[in-house]
């Protein structure tokens, strides 16, 4: 149906293979139906093909789709904030091809029927590609077990109770034991929660000035450290999501090296901002886990350099307006991400953090590796999910003009370089800029 | 009966719309609000009682949490200025979502106060309120981040007695994690020259708090040497059995206030309180009644004369009045 498309006059980045040249005209990609047939730096050095569609990328970054291992949907039961065709359609506007929802949805993703559901309603949508993980709980309760066996048949790509950390330690360990079998990973959302209570923000001299219960390093210390004994007795797979403080990325550097199967993620507010984008009750920087201090901040960055860290996800978690603006304590926690993940990223590679393969590994080739997709490669044979984008082009970021139903961004504002112009599919254009 | 009234504010202009904390004031801020404030003082112990610089405008008190006695400070202050007051006491439970609280604002506007006095149980509520309203927004306590006009009547007390707040050494004692009294003490003395330390069990420390320039004791004694004002702090019921400290028995013994830990301030050292007391938890009864000794029911009477002041300056500052 797409037959044959021609991508040239591009700068190809391929963060697998650590490929990133500069664009000339005759460098391109070409695709035929829903994959990749060639790719290369002089792959159009006699032009086009005829038979082709020739799409001129004006020197752009061409580079795998992003892959968002982290993203709340909030479909079903809360459509009102967000949807499987809203998120897709921020999803493709953020030049993310595949992203993975947490099961903490109404009801939760603890049987096969809700996975079919998701599954439906993204053929549908038919935009990017709709993976899940399922509970770990019933209900992400924190009590019985899915039914992991089954449920990973039917197609979810890892274990998580979502925004609850996994507090039985029992649990966690048959958890653990019984994955080994099932080929995926258990993901952990670490905070220790009996310590951090009615914690509401980083626990340090900002909250004992806002006057806001705070939540210690200790939350997360606590549990990484609970959890990688687990995982150590028994050989389970294990991966930590944003990981929020120095201390915990020391723990999981130390597993790593351990060779413990310990894999972690972070998202863009954790590299970008600190504690202090609370202050004047900000709710729209209010997070879970709180935005720690600008230590914490470097170590994230630092983390994301050595490769401790092993993915950049979005953390996407829509709030309506009427969940954020509410006295800080009852405010809901999160914030939107499918949009801002690209251009907040870049800024590692604008500041010199990181290389633009690194930046762009930890948003591909990486998170699929470790959920086993076929995704976040240029090379022939495989799914043609691309994106691309001008790595530098100013721009400032304005919730408003967000696909995401909700709004509840906390870099409203803030200044930019880097703007997608166009995400493929499978072959298929989902979203062209200025389209 | 004008002449009584004070000119300070018509010297330095109170640059603030609304008082929502101690923080955001400067020392001549606040050295402003207390000169008046003791003019206000004065006047309700003289002659003249009822003014009418507020004649003709509205006070709503919106209060989210139980007080009596600071709801009737601020209503008293109002009437005396010659103000109208209403009084909204928003019951607990209807505060679970805070599109109520959007939804007073939005109520409350419609209604062209002049003077919003808030009171709420979460910290920063009253700042979301007062971006969504279009009058001045008086901080009566958030939850256990400020309560500016406790600091202010607070210090007005002191300086009546010592003559300044410069150079003085004040402890505060007990519950500083969850108190918002604590917090705008800490601000304003030190804002005014004075030195603070604060006095509690580790468990009832928030996270920090030597950041704020405070000295820090967990124990009565040691903290209490030398100081010139002692200022307890109300323990929460809840917070008392087992929870944040052991028992009530237990607390009094070592943090309580009696005359054998108050004899390690100076002689003359004055006690305060910012009520309601509990008598035999952080406060002994004969040390709470001193007459020599105590400034608690001072304090009640210059709540109001501080009271007073800030609604004048805001409503004056609000250009809501014709003088």
């Amino acid at each position: 149906m797409t037959g044959r498309i021609a991508y040239f006059n591009a700068r190809l980045v391929d963060p697998a293979s650590g490929f990133d040249a500069a664009a000339t005209p005759s460098a391109g990609l070409l695709t035929e139906g829903e994959a990749i047939v060639a790719v290369g730096p002089e792959l159009f050095a006699g032009g086009t093909p005829s038979d082709a569609t020739a799409i001129d990328c004006g020197g752009a970054v061409l580079a795998p789709g992003l892959v968002d291992m982290r993203v709340q949907l909030r479909d079903p039961g809360e459509e009102h904030k967000e949807d499987i065709a809203s998120a897709s359609r921020a999803a493709a506007a953020g030049g993310v091809t595949s992203m993975v929802a947490l099961p903490n949805t109404d009801p939760a993703i603890d049987d096969e029927a809700v996975v079919e559901f998701i599954a439906r309603r993204a053929r549908e949508v038919k935009l990017v590609k709709v993976y899940c993980y399922a509970a770990i709980t019933r209900g992400c309760r924190g009590e019985e077990l899915t039914e992991m066996g089954l449920l990973r048949e039917a197609g979810v790509l890892g274990f998580t109770d979502g925004v609850r950390a996994l507090a039985d330690a029992r649990t966690m360990q048959r958890a653990l034991q019984y994955t080994r079998i099932l080929g995926a990973p258990l993901i952990q959302h670490p905070e220790e929660p009996s310590l951090a209570a009615s914690g509401v923000m980083h626990g340090g001299e900002l909250s004992t000035r806002l006057g806001l219960p705070g939540i210690s390093r200790a939350t997360e210390i606590l549990m990484l450290d609970r959890d990688l004994t687990l995982v150590d007795m028994t050989g389970g797979r294990y991966h930590a999501a944003h990981v929020s403080t120095a201390p915990g990325l020391d723990r999981i550097r130390r597993a790593k090296a351990q060779g413990l199967a310990v894999t972690c993620d972070t998202a863009p507010p954790y590299f970008a901002l600190n504690e202090l984008a609370v202050s004047h009750y900000r709710t729209f920087a209010k997070l879970s886990p709180p935005l720690r201090t600008e230590d914490d901040r470097r170590a994230v960055i630092a983390a994301l350099a050595d490769g401790t860290i092993d993915a950049i996800a979005s953390d996407h978690a829509p709030q309506d307006q009427e969940s954020k603006r509410q006295p800080f304590e009852v405010a809901e926690p999160g914030a939107v991400g499918l949009e801002t993940l690209l251009p907040v990223t870049l800024e590692l590679v604008h500041n010199g953090y990181l290389t633009m393969c690194e930046a762009l590994a930890l948003l591909t080739v990486r998170p699929a590796d470790l959920l086993g997709l076929r995704a976040g490669r240029l090379v022939a044979d495989a799914p043609a999910d691309l994106v691309i984008f001008d790595p530098d082009r100013p721009g400032r970021i304005e919730p408003d003009n967000f696909r995401s139903k909700s709004k509840n961004s906390p870099f409203d504002g803030r200044l930019v370089q880097g703007k997608v112009l166009r995400t493929v599919v499978d072959g298929r254009p989902v979203y062209i800029a200025g389209a | 009966m004008t002449a009584a009234l004070p000119d300070a504010a018509d010297r330095l202009d109170f640059p603030h719309r609304h008082l929502l904390g101690i923080e955001d004031l400067s020392r001549d801020d606040i050295t402003l609000l207390l000169d008046l404030s003791d003019s206000y003082a004065d006047g309700n112990r003289s002659a003249w009682r009822k003014l009418d610089l507020l004649r003709g405008h509205t006070v709503i008190n919106l209060f989210f949490e139980e007080s009596t006695r600071t709801r009737t400070s601020f209503e008293l202050a109002a009437k005396r200025l010659g103000g109208d007051v209403i009084n909204i006491a928003v019951q607990h439970s209807a505060i679970k979502k805070g599109e109520t609280l959007i939804d007073t604002a939005m109520t409350l506007n419609a209604m062209h106060a002049d003077a919003l006095v808030v009171r709420h149980p979460q910290a920063g509520a009253v700042h979301l309120l007062a971006e969504k309203v279009n009058c001045s927004v008086v901080n009566a306590g958030d939850g256990s981040h400020e309560h500016p006009t406790q600091a202010l009547l607070d210090a007005l007390t002191i300086r009546r007695h010592k003559k300044r707040l410069e150079g003085l050494e004040v402890a505060i004692c007990g519950d500083i994690a969850h108190s918002r009294v604590a917090r705008s003490n800490i601000y304003l003395l030190q804002a005014m020259g004075a030195r603070v330390r604060v006095i509690a069990p580790p468990t009832l420390l928030p996270p920090a708090i030597d950041r704020l320039g405070v000295e820090v004791f967990t124990d009565m004694r040691a903290g209490l040497a030398g100081v010139d004002i002692v200022m307890m702090l109300r323990l929460q019921r809840e917070r008392m059995q087992g929870t944040y400290v052991p028992s009530v028995r237990e607390y009094f013994r070592y943090w309580g206030l009696d005359y054998e830990k108050l004899a390690y301030a100076k002689p003359d050292a004055l006690i305060m309180h910012p009520g309601p007391m509990n008598r035999g938890v952080e406060i002994d009864t004969a040390v709470a009644d001193d007459i020599d000794r105590s400034l608690i029911r001072e304090q009640v009477e210059m709540g109001v004369a501080v009271r007073m002041a800030c609604l004048d300056v805001l409503t004056r500052h609000a250009g809501h009045r014709a003088n």
